[in-house]
């Protein structure tokens, strides 16, 4: 693993017994000694504690200081009202390709001077690419390279931030702002990507290690690796870029309506403007020809990612395909994410996935597939 | 007990043997979630495909160490998969099978040899 990058929380890793693997360029934990099934069962009766570093940040800082300039800018390229977020809240967006599809989702912060997103680690360096060559020179563009991004999530996770920063109590699902702390500034968000309550803090590289490990001091706070991580966000119905997401992945066919506000779409007073507008607001109009739906098996082997979907129990060509399978610890059966036909993407509708060889039941379902549990 | 190269372990039990996996290839696999079992009176050959097994990783399956008939298969991993995680040396067990000769199980591994095999 001699090309992939550490954290700055690898050796930390190392001594909490995790296993390593190759992940987006980083050598990251998938688990540790607790093992998948009861790091997930764990972060949602008490708190997991996820190093997320590998997660781009990227502060865009307007020139004039007037962050409306630089959420004009940055709606050139989501299709999401980022002039009507106010400071000190969190919104997710999606930037799309001239063709209608997704090039990456994010978090977007209003922090009163500047905006504050949060990119996926695969996605990164075209990202940064697409910011560069379609903001503004009005926009500074400043990637954030000397901090670590800790993910804090479950029931727990309040009152182990609080212990550190006390004001975090009065924040509310999606508030993002700055905090003292013993550990120098955390940059906070109540948010994650679980399900349950929690925060994604940001925390300077020199303190980050100490940081993490006061957390982890904190009563039922875990470490949690890569795998509950993927298990967690799909029992409650989260994309995965790359897997349920992708350029060829429409904001309607990806159920993601509720991402892009009435002020952005047909007859708003900001519509349009985004890379691949015309097909995008079509689609909500109109509706897509598939749909990322929720899909139950009704048997207990999972469907996993590549898993083939038929109307029927013999015949027929595919009406969809898996995107994301595995099993849910705490729905305590499998579950899986597809893209389906329009005409077969009703919830309660029975397609049959093809499992080594044989077609299984499954039932399209809403998500989440377990309840979450923001603190709005 | 013998061992085999797929991770298997094998017992003799009066005229059949007993198969499961080891506690190396359960620890590997991670939690159990889902355990496919052979019908029983099936005749399988060296190298089938005879269990499947999913934990929360991955799909991996279980092949028959030898040739011969299934007689007995372990349904209590059906209803509770996570046993093969808690007991993959005993309450863990897969199927018996019926074979002709147990001095086949010579070929295999003992012990201290999987365990370097392992290594």
């Amino acid at each position: 693993m001699d090309d992939l990058k550490h954290t700055g929380l690898y050796d930390l890793h190392l001594s909490l017994g995790a296993k390593m693997v190759p992940f987006a360029g980083y050598e990251m934990p998938v688990q540790y000694a607790m093992g998948v099934l009861k790091e997930h069962l764990h972060t949602r009766a008490a708190a997991g504690l996820f190093d997320v570093s590998h997660m781009g940040q990227v502060i865009l800082r307007p020139a004039s200081g007037d962050p409306a300039d630089a959420a004009r800018a940055l709606e050139a390229l989501v299709p999401v009202d980022i002039l009507g977020l106010r400071e000190g809240r969190q919104r997710y967006a999606l930037f799309t390709t001239e063709t209608g599809g997704i090039l990456d989702d994010l978090m977007v912060a209003n922090r009163g001077d500047h905006l504050f997103l949060v990119v996926n680690a695969s996605r990164k360096a075209t990202d940064l690419a697409h910011l560069r060559a379609r903001l503004p020179d009005s926009v500074a563009i400043a990637p954030v390279e000397d901090r670590l991004l800790l993910a804090l999530q479950g029931p727990a996770a309040e009152d182990a931030l609080a212990a550190l920063a006390p004001a975090v109590r009065d924040m509310r699902f999606m508030d993002a702002g700055i905090h003292a702390s013993g550990f120098g500034e955390l940059w906070v968000s109540r948010s994650g990507y679980s399900g349950e309550d929690g925060f994604e803090i940001s925390v300077s590289g020199e303190s980050g290690r100490a940081f993490a490990e006061a957390l982890l001091a904190q009563p039922g706070v875990a470490p949690i690796g890569l795998g509950a991580r993927d298990s967690l966000r799909l029992e409650s119905g989260l994309c995965l870029y790359g897997a349920d997401l992708d350029e060829t992945t429409s904001p309607a066919e990806a159920a993601l309506g509720w991402a892009v506000q009435k002020v952005r779409r047909r007859g708003g007073d900001r519509e349009g403007g985004f890379p691949g507008a015309d097909r995008i607001l079509r689609e909500f109009e109109d509706g897509p020809a598939r749909l990322r739906v929720g899909l139950l098996p009704e048997g207990r082997a999972p469907m996993r990612a590549g898993t083939a979907l038929y109307a029927g129990e013999t015949g027929g060509a595919p009406v969809g395909e898996v995107t994301s399978g595995a099993f849910g610890p705490s729905i305590d059966r499998p579950m899986s994410m597809a893209y389906v036909a329009a005409a077969h993407a009703t919830s309660g509708t029975r397609l049959f996935g093809e499992v080594r060889g044989k077609r299984l039941p499954a039932i399209i379902a809403p998500m989440p597939f377990h309840p979450t549990t923001y603190k709005r | 007990m013998k061992f085999t190269e797929e991770h298997e372990w094998l017992m003799a039990e009066g005229d059949v043997v007993v198969v499961g996996i080891t506690e190396h290839a359960a620890t590997q696999l991670g939690d159990i979630v889902f355990v496919e079992l052979p019908e029983v009176e099936t005749m399988v050959a060296r190298g089938d495909e005879v269990c499947v097994i999913e934990s929360v990783k991955a799909a991996s399956d279980i092949l028959a160490p030898l040739e011969g008939e299934i007689v007995e298969v372990n349904e209590k991993l059906v209803t509770n998969p996570a046993l093969v995680n808690e007991d993959p040396l005993g309450e863990a067990w897969f199927f018996k099978m019926k074979i002709d000769d147990l001095a086949a199980l010579d070929e295999f591994m003992d012990e201290d040899e999987y365990k370097d095999f392992i290594e």
